[in-house]
């Protein structure tokens, strides 16, 4: 396995391409990464314009199996809509740009980050955050957490139970290059990482 | 978990009280302290010595209700040390309680009623170990007092166990919850009729696997950090700041910014003077009716800044600067011996400057607070590592007594010393305040916490050492250029302070006969502040860096050669070493054990193997400091593969922090302080030009991710020495030793010595 120093893991297919050309400005890199990601989606859903009357079309989606309702600025991100409108914090803002994973949510069924998703490409969606990854906290990821204490602060390890229970569904039985190659667009400050290794594995022989 | 250190010490004929009224004010002039009053009969060490000193009373602190739930409240800010856990179990345990029911509260900001609760400095445990056994010793006895009391029997015929007292002699048995009302009307015992359990009974202290208090709440998303505050019908803000530091707002135009759906308002904030002590820097806030909008309408904001006398800033020019500060004398702090005799005798003399750049914290929950202001009084709801110190800006601000200023903490998403500043709850007052009490929710963008931080400070480090013909020092001139935490209050202030100093730079432990310390000047151009482990960073990385050059120019092991160094085993007065801080505990009662010093190096390095065959392109380094006064020494293989990739299979730390009373999370600790001394050694800087941070987020401010954190970090506790003696910290003494034990395995594996950091690229350029 191979760990490298020199860049950063990246956390879209744009970034790691930029991030290997140094003559690259890094500010530039996350605006071109973010104006990418916004094509993505633009590309993959159907875009809501501004209606004659200037209110925006109403989108209706689901969070953790709730049909939840919005018709505010469609470019206003997933994770604000979360956090300060549905009044639903357990998915955190740790950077806003998509390179820390701390806001990691799935959207029909695929974790993304939330800073990054679009209210105005949402309409039809259905959002899991982790308040609703299980209706009990026993996904077998929650409960590998607790098994190994894994958390420290606990801030970031929504994104991670986010980003790892994702990963397993995927990959059932990762080994470690996989288990770092999915979790590296998670940050964690306060140094968890031996253990949400461990605790991927724990899960992973649980489920 | 960190650090606050410029402790009460700094401050000559200055309460901490009117320290901060003075900061708020922003009329305070620090008297820094040049000599103390040496160890005088009434001074007060520890957590006696804090502001607010320590409380055991287990009325103030504990409940129990009538089904026997015990609701502990918490006096230290939990920000991932695990605090909450471990102050439960240390009280369950004396109280002969179960610990599963337990409810742990966060105690309002109160240093009257609670005493200190400023946590930083590795000091949660270490100063309340010994209260918190007595509370639960003491509410133990109310217990069994009540429960005596009603079956009419001597108090020494029962006993409590698991959550019940008992009387032996019938088999009566009073369950907790049933005995609560009474035993909590009964008088508190005095400290001398304390009983406590012997060690060997022990539940809970000590024990490996208590599950987190709050492992639920963080795995399910309900845990609430300072962030998550919500209160009804707030606002939400976001400041633009000025970019460089003492800077003032030219013109601003917020025509568009208040055309942006949801946007309230725009509130100019004005600027201190600097230096502005823990003051918002000011600027221009924009008030939304959600975050989203505040940052969209700040991005819109037409601003012209005055940049002021830190506008021509530059991280890299101000290298040079300190270099050259470094190559000339400095002002004594520490002199043992003839140092300029011993060189002139010396066989050989080995010279080397090492430096360290700014770093931001970076917590990955950044500074945020919610604020409501009336008439009144003020409310804050917060993550924060110091709530008494926004309770004194706040009352001074709004001309309230202290009582009606209520800080409400809550969990912090990490604080690593950037919030024991109280910066943000200001502005979220300030804010509330212009709305005329509506409630406001202030955040920092990650943008914002990079580039408006309170930085580590950057630092030069030279050290020269004369040998004698056998490889052996006879002199150590040890110079450290940085500029002080200091010059947050003081203006130019170019001296670090004596709690600076004593991490790491004069309390250097080894055997040389002939020892100065050197301290030049070096000037601030950027608030610095408390980092975790702080100034104990750049001094372990050049000193144990530096040995490792000596034992390469020596030709011995390093290992040998640190342990050589050290000398045999004794307790060094830390006065004999001019260390006057000594981190505010008694001198007596901490002075510098070698042998604890050397008894980890032993440790991490049979752990790890040391001499150990090792694959090509592979090398071991070792490092060992004492800080916090906890004992660390770090082992770490690298493997140096094509182009200069660097990974780490495997780290070894071995540790000593006296008694350990939750293993778990100081392993937890350890852990992490690898990955944050990993992270910093090989990514970490702020670099500033005209006077502003070059960095804004994750991508350009890297940090240690999974994939290039070690493969395996493997902790060690060394065995503890008996409860009875006093604790060291934990959550900063771990990080010191692994930047340079990092480096000296580069060193071993390649010849090539990193004396700057980041290492970044540096492996790469000499292929």
């Amino acid at each position: 396995m191979r760990r490298g120093y020199r860049s950063p893991a990246p956390v879209c297919a744009i970034q790691r391409a930029f991030n290997a050309d140094k003559s690259v400005n890094h500010n530039d890199n996350v605006d071109r990464c973010f104006a990418f990601h916004k094509s993505q989606e633009r590309q993959a859903f159907v875009i809501h314009t501004r209606s004659d009357e200037g209110r925006e079309p109403m989108s209706t989606f689901t969070v953790n199996g709730k049909t939840h309702s919005f018709d505010g600025d469609p470019e206003m991100p997933l994770l604000w809509y979360l956090r300060d409108l549905a009044g639903m914090t357990g998915t955190k803002f740790g950077c806003g740009r998509g390179l820390c994973g701390a806001c990691t949510v799935h959207v029909d069924g695929a974790a993304v980050r939330s800073c990054l998703t679009l209210m105005g490409n949402i309409d039809g969606r259905a959002m899991t955050t982790i308040e609703g990854l299980s209706p009990d906290g026993t996904h077998p990821v929650q409960a590998a957490w607790r098994d190994l204490n894994v958390a420290q602060c606990g801030y970031c390890q929504s994104g991670q139970i986010m980003q790892a229970a994702s990963l397993l569904k995927a990959t059932p039985k990762p080994t470690d290059s996989e288990i770092d190659a999915a979790m590296s667009g998670n940050i964690c400050r306060c140094g968890t990482y031996p253990r949400i290794r461990a605790a991927i594995k724990h899960a992973a022989k649980g489920a | 978990m960190t650090m606050n250190a410029i402790a009460e010490l700094e401050l000559t004929n200055v309460s901490r009280r009117a320290f901060l009224r003075g900061l708020a004010a922003g009329t305070f002039v620090l008297a820094v302290r040049i000599s103390p009053p040496a160890f005088a009969q009434d001074r007060k060490y520890g957590g006696e010595a804090m502001s607010g000193g320590l409380r055991d009373d287990p009325r103030i602190f504990l409940s129990i209700a009538d089904d026997g739930t015990v609701s502990l409240l918490c006096n230290r800010a939990e920000m991932g040390q695990g605090v909450r856990t471990s102050w439960a179990m240390v009280v369950a345990d004396e109280l002969e309680a179960d610990l599963a029911r337990f409810k742990v509260l966060q105690a309002p900001g109160d240093e009257a009623r609670y005493g200190n609760q400023n946590t930083d400095g590795s000091r949660s445990m270490r100063h309340h170990f010994e209260p918190l056994r007595r509370i639960g010793a003491a509410a133990r006895r109310m217990l069994e007092e009540e429960a005596a009391a009603r079956w009419g029997v001597p108090v020494a015929e029962v006993k409590a166990e698991n959550h019940e007292v008992v009387h032996g002699r019938s088999g009566r048995r009073f369950g907790f919850g049933a005995l609560a009302r009474g035993a909590a009307q009964r008088s508190v015992p005095t400290r001398e009729a304390l009983v406590f359990k012997a060690p060997g009974r022990f539940r809970y202290i000590g024990r490996d696997n208590v599950s987190l208090v709050d492992n639920d709440d963080i795995t399910t998303g309900k845990a609430v950090y300072g962030i998550d505050a919500q209160i009804e019908g707030m606002a939400f803000a976001v400041v633009a700041r000025p970019p460089v530091y003492g800077a003032k707002v030219k013109s601003f135009d917020a025509t568009e910014t208040l055309e942006v759906p949801g946007v309230l308002r725009v509130v100019p904030i004005d600027a201190p003077a600097i230096p502005s002590a823990f003051q918002p820097l000011g600027g221009i806030a924009v008030i939304a009716e959600n975050t989203f909008a505040a940052i969209k309408g700040r991005s819109l904001l037409r601003l012209q800044w005055e940049d002021g006398p830190n506008g021509s800033y530059d991280s890299a020019q101000f290298r040079r600067t300190m270099e050259a500060s470094a190559s000339k004398p400095g002002k004594v702090v520490r002199s043992n011996g003839d140092v300029d005799a011993a060189f002139a005798r010396a066989a050989r003399r080995v010279r080397a400057s090492y430096y360290i750049p700014h770093l931001a914290q970076a917590p990955m929950e950044p500074p945020t607070a919610t604020a409501r202001v009336t008439k009144e009084g003020c409310d804050v709801w917060c993550s924060v590592q110091n709530p008494e110190a926004i309770r004194i800006d706040l009352a001074k601000r709004f001309n309230l007594p202290l009582d009606k200023i209520i800080v409400h903490p809550l969990l912090l998403g990490g604080g690593f010393g950037r919030k024991s500043k109280p910066d943000f709850a200001s502005e979220a007052a300030i804010l509330s305040y212009a709305l005329g009490g509506r409630p406001v929710k202030l955040t920092f963008t990650r943008e914002d916490d990079i580039q408006h931080g309170f930085f580590h400070t950057a630092s030069v480090e030279r050290l020269e050492a004369g040998l004698d013909g056998s490889g052996k020092p006879i002199a150590w001139l040890h110079r450290t250029v940085a500029p002080t935490i200091g010059s947050l209050f003081a203006p130019n202030a170019r001296l670090e302070g004596a709690f600076e100093l004593a991490m790491g730079a004069v309390d250097m432990p080894f055997a040389i006969p002939n020892v100065r310390v050197e301290n030049p000047e070096a000037e601030a151009h950027t608030r610095i502040g408390w980092f975790r482990s702080v100034s104990n960073i750049p001094h372990a990385f050049a000193i144990q860096s530096f040995v490792g050059e000596l034992a390469a120019a020596a030709r011995r092991d390093p290992k040998d050669y640190l342990l050589e160094l050290i000398g045999p085993d004794r307790l060094i007065d830390p006065a004999s070493m001019s260390d006057e801080w000594v981190y505010g505990e008694d001198p007596k009662r901490y002075p510098f054990d070698t042998g604890r010093l050397r008894r980890v190096i032993e440790k991490a390095a049979s752990e790890a193997g040391w001499g150990r065959k090792l694959p090509r392109g592979h090398g071991l380094g070792i490092a060992a400091h004492r800080s916090f006064v906890s004992h660390t020494a770090v082992v770490v293989e690298v493997a140096i593969g094509a182009n200069g990739v660097l990974s780490i299979p495997r780290v070894d730390i071995a540790f000593d922090c006296g008694a350990v009373v939750n293993p778990d999370r100081v392993r937890a600790q350890l852990e992490g302080a690898v990955v944050w001394g990993i992270s910093l050694a090989t990514f970490g800087e702020i670099s500033f030009k005209a006077g502003r941070v070059q960095q804004t987020n994750f991508h350009d401010y890297q940090v240690t991710r999974i994939d290039s954190a070690p493969a395996q970090i493997r902790t060690h506790l060394v065995t503890p020495t008996g409860y009875d003696k006093p604790l060291g910290g934990v959550g900063e003494p771990g990080l010191p030793p692994v930047a340079p034990a990092l480096t000296n395995a580069i060193f071993a594996a390649t010849g090539k010595r990193i004396r700057a950091l980041p290492i970044r690229d540096q492996l790469a350029q000499r292929t």
